[in-house]
């Protein structure tokens, strides 16, 4: 027998070694916390937000559209001022902002899966299947997504179902871009034969083994596609096309206070706006570390 | 005859998060004009980075830390990067394994051959293309002049390679390092270029070190071979007597693991383990975990024993009655 | 086609032609232009060969020659464009599916072999696992067991593939592929991307576990000597055919085709001939791509017996001696040769 081989002492898991990467860069460390602390006061807005905006027994017209440090007639002082409902900015921002990551996630993640799927499926298949699913992808990315989503919104009415359905109609195809291109270079690596000459099934071959080799672009493209679900949603949202008006996001808040900028009540559109701007930043930043330290060309 | 080429306890290292890492540890040779060495070693045993050494391409955070290259007199190590330029190419040239990585797929090969020309002289247009189409011929390609305007992709993997020989040999430099120059090659090619190379060699007097894994490919060119392991030369000497009656335990075990050494069927003798990493090298003589021959002396690194016109880093060599030699 | 040859395995006029790919809009532009059928490469031409139980057979060749595609088709990675192969009498592949897990590949590359986002004992069990070889809860048992086999310590098993050197790595391909019982083994280039030591590691490991489970095995490689050291038979390609079949001592010793003797001639060597060492022999010329073979005998432009008709008439495979198959218009000749010594 052969002796027994032993390895050196295992090593940093990969995923250690990523974060440690990942913490030598200060401004995506700053972005991440940013990040994660928005995405905390949005799951917690409730708990958080010093008013429940959406409850009319709170509001007061009188209130209505006062500018920051306001004493308010409850004894209130309203930090970032109040929008044209009387309603707390800083708490309609919070609330805003609950359901502007709560839409960009569900279209996001939804994108995900359904593009990957369609991706990876053609990438194995190949044949028809290929030609089918890649020419439709192709065929709507050559059309702006704000375009699509804004006729989609616009047939499929108000509603968060109707919004989060539009953007993912809307995205799913650089998901499936992404995939398809990823798949299509692992497909041709031994290891993917290697599982067919096992012989495994395509299933498994397909989730077991091509699916996790196709994720580090596939996180990439996630981190910026939430950011631009986000974006998309507040723009339509802006126009009117998105939310009905008793669920404001941050683009309906800005486009609230949109009339009033020029009178000098600028913060109705403008704090939800910074809002809107430091949430994509930060996820944007983010991404981009993420694509560099997943991707291999840029490696020093 | 005299030196061309004269290393001296060359040392290269290069700065990694986990330490210093001394990937040429004190090697030193020397090579003259028209000889052919063969440098040997597996995978991470410093053979190509020792050849990248002698043309000071060595980027951070790797660092040639101490040692002499003299290149026809001159002092390579701590020339000027702009010196260094001059020279390359020049005076000493390389040839790697993958000629695809080294030729520009955008440009065709007689423009590439004519810049590589001009880098180094003033020629006229006629004459760089009579340089490079004589240059070709001399490497045997067929109907070289028309071959000028190919690109790299019409040619073969063996042509390509012939291609990269022909720009290094247009300077008629004094010394060419070859870093595994064969070893992307189907055999039947190989030998052709083996043959090529060592007709170039004699005809033009270019000294030549053969960079490779392949013992049986050296054999068949060099007249003398360096054996290293883990940074290290742990056995010189010249090429026939080395391979016939090889003195260290690693060298022995080489020949030894090679199919052709052992009948069909039977099993190799083969070296147990694998070469150590060189951030992490045993202390004393880096092969003693891997030797059948080891005992406590090990434990202090051998300095080289010179008999002749062979030498060796071994306590306990092969062929040689087993009293312990002194250095 | 009646079958030409019976054997443990069969391989019954396999032929693979690759189409090139076209997409639709290249099928389109062809169309217009009224462009004649696609290119197409014959990497594999009408090869039949049988393997005794038991026995290795060596696949050799340079690149382009189809052996490593032979090797695919055996292990019913690649459909054959037309032919058949059957191990025990059964057919390795069925209307493109490969329907047997009797038939296992240890490949060339072990940094690509192995799915770098899976546990390395995940990856030996999976097979075994789906096809019921072993329990879901005898799972770990068996790896440890394979684990020990190929000798790795087992509890590396939880470790993922870029945490190994290249030997180790093929240790755990060949683990991967034996954990499933196989009949047949087919190494593609299992040693071609190892040093020298781990390379004689690995081959003596091959040689152990053959002999203990009474492998059969088809053994590709370019090496000769690799080829030479493992095999019982050998199969020599060149540009998709077969040019010489035989028992390996006799045919290394005596080559019926010229194309063998070359790549022989080829092969660099350490012997000691007085004070020189004696030198390697070129072939002439290049391999001609596959794409547009020579007509003919596809040797014939780079063989020094060529005569005219060779670039005429391709010579069949035919029988020029016992136990030896060979394709050359002068097998007979140059069996004739004084025997060769091989160092």
């Amino acid at each position: 027998m052969t002796e027994i081989l032993s390895a050196a002492p295992a090593p940093a898991s990969p995923l250690r070694l990523f974060w440690r990467e990942f913490r030598r860069n200060r401004l995506a460390t700053a972005a991440l916390a940013v990040t994660v602390a928005l995405a905390l006061l949005a799951a917690f807005a409730p708990l958080v937000a010093p008013q429940n905006p959406y409850d009319l027994a709170h509001l007061s017209l009188a209130d209505a559209r006062r500018p920051p440090g306001y004493l308010g007639t409850g004894g209130y002082v309203y930090l970032l001022g109040t929008d044209p409902q009387g309603r707390d900015l800083l708490s309609a921002i919070l609330y805003g902002l609950r359901v502007s990551v709560e839409i960009g996630l569900a279209a996001g993640c939804i994108a995900l899966t359904i593009g990957a799927t369609f991706g990876v499926l053609a990438a194995y298949a190949g044949g028809w299947i290929e030609t089918l699913i890649m020419r439709a992808v192709d065929l709507q990315l050559s059309f702006p997504a704000i375009l699509l989503a804004l006729v989609l919104a616009a047939l499929l009415g108000q509603g968060k179902a109707q919004l989060v359905t539009a953007l993912v109609a809307a995205q799913y195809a650089y998901f499936a871009r992404t995939a398809y291109g990823a798949a299509a270079a692992e497909r041709r690596k031994d290891y993917i034969e290697a599982a067919m000459a096992t012989p495994l099934g395509a299933g498994r071959v397909v989730f077991r083994h091509l699916l996790p080799n196709c994720a580090p672009p596939l996180i990439v493209v996630a981190t910026v596609q939430i950011a631009s679900s986000i974006s998309l949603e507040a723009t339509l949202s802006f126009l009117g096309l998105g939310l009905p008006v008793t669920e404001p996001s941050l683009g309906m808040l800005i486009s609230n206070g949109f009339p009033y900028m020029m009178s000098g009540r600028y913060w109705i559109s403008v704090y939800p706006g910074l809002m809107l701007i430091l949430l994509i930043m930060a996820i944007n930043i983010v991404g981009d570390q993420v694509r560099d330290q997943l991707n291999p060309r840029l490696r020093r | 005859m005299s030196a061309v080429l004269e290393v001296r306890g060359l040392r290269t290292e290069f700065l990694t998060a986990a330490g210093i890492l001394r990937a040429v540890d004190d090697i030193s040779f020397s090579l003259s004009a028209g000889e052919i060495i063969g440098l040997v070693g597996e995978s991470g045993s410093g053979k190509s980075v020792t050849g990248f050494s002698l043309l000071g391409l060595i980027d951070p955070p790797g660092r040639i830390a101490g040692g002499s290259v003299r290149l026809n007199g001159a002092e390579l190590v701590g020339m000027t990067p702009g010196e260094l330029r001059r020279r390359r190419g020049r005076e000493i040239a390389m040839i790697f394994q993958d000629p695809i990585a080294t030729l520009n797929p955008l440009l065709t090969v007689g423009q590439q051959m004519a810049m590589a020309l001009a880098a180094h002289e003033r020629v006229s247009t006629k004459a760089a293309a009579d340089r490079c189409t004589e240059a070709l011929a001399r490497v045997g390609i067929p109907s070289p002049r028309a071959r000028l305007s190919a690109y790299p992709h019409e040619f073969s993997g063996g042509m390509r390679q012939r291609v990269a020989i022909a720009i290094a040999l247009l300077h008629r430099p004094a010394v060419i390092v070859a870093d595994e120059p064969t070893t992307a090659l189907d055999v039947s090619i190989q030998a052709q270029i083996v043959a090529e190379m060592r007709s170039l060699a004699r005809e033009f007097g270019v000294a030549m070190i053969w960079i490779s894994h392949d013992l049986a490919v050296v054999s068949g060119l060099a007249s003398r071979i360096l054996v290293m392991y883990a940074g290290r030369i742990v056995e010189e000497g010249p090429a026939a007597r080395v391979l016939r009656d090889p003195r260290h335990p690693y060298t022995c075990g080489l020949l030894d693991s090679l199919p052709a050494a052992t009948a069909p069927g039977v099993p190799l003798r083969q070296i147990p383990g694998a070469m150590p990493s060189l951030l992490a090298l045993p202390p004393g003589c880096a092969f003693q975990p891997r030797c059948a021959c080891a005992t406590p002396d090990c434990a202090v690194a051998p300095e080289m024993t010179v008999e002749r016109d062979r030498s060796w880093r071994c306590f306990h060599p092969a062929g040689v009655a087993s009293e312990r030699v002194a250095s | 086609m009646s079958r030409r040859y019976e054997g443990y395995l069969t391989v019954d006029g396999v032929s693979k032609v690759f189409g090139a790919r076209l997409s639709a809009g290249d099928r389109f532009v062809r169309f217009l232009r009224r462009a004649g059928p696609a290119p197409s490469l014959r990497a594999v031409s009408d090869v039949s060969l049988s393997l005794p139980k038991g026995q290795t057979l060596g696949l050799v060749g340079e690149s382009g020659c189809g052996k490593s595609t032979l090797g695919r088709i055996i292990a019913g990675i690649y459909p054959p464009s037309s032919g058949t192969v059957t191990l025990d009498g059964e057919a390795v592949m069925e209307e493109g599916r490969k329907v047997t897990t009797d038939v296992q590949t240890v490949f060339q590359d072990p940094f690509a072999s192995l799915d770098p986002r899976m546990k390395v004992g995940d990856a030996v069990a999976e097979g075994p696992v789906a096809h019921g070889v072993v329990s879901r809860a005898g799972a770990r048992e068996h790896v440890s067991r394979w684990f020990a086999r190929v000798g790795l310590d087992p509890s590396l098993a939880g470790r993922y593939p870029h945490q190994f050197s290249g030997g180790q790595r093929q240790r755990i391909a060949i683990a991967r592929a034996l954990a499933m019982n196989p009949k047949l083994l087919i190494c593609d280039e299992p040693v071609a991307s190892l040093d020298v030591s781990i390379q004689a590691q690995v081959l003596n490991l091959f040689l152990e576990l053959r002999r203990e489970l009474d492998l059969t095995c088809v053994f590709i490689s370019h090496d000769l000597s690799v080829v030479r050291h493992v095999s019982d038979r050998v199969a020599v390609m060149y540009l998709g055919r077969i040019v010489e079949l035989g028992e390996t001592e006799r045919l290394f010793r005596r080559p019926a085709h010229p194309y063998t003797a070359a790549l022989l001639d080829s092969v660099p060597r350490i012997v000691a001939d007085g004070e020189a060492l004696v030198e390697m022999k070129p072939i002439e010329g290049e391999i001609p791509s596959p794409l547009d073979p020579p007509p003919g005998c596809h040797f014939a432009p780079r063989c020094p017996r060529a005569v005219a008709e060779c670039s005429v008439r391709a010579p069949l495979l035919r029988e020029p001696g016992p136990g030896r198959s060979a394709s050359c218009h002068f097998a007979e000749a140059q069996l004739a040769l004084p025997e060769r010594a091989i160092v």
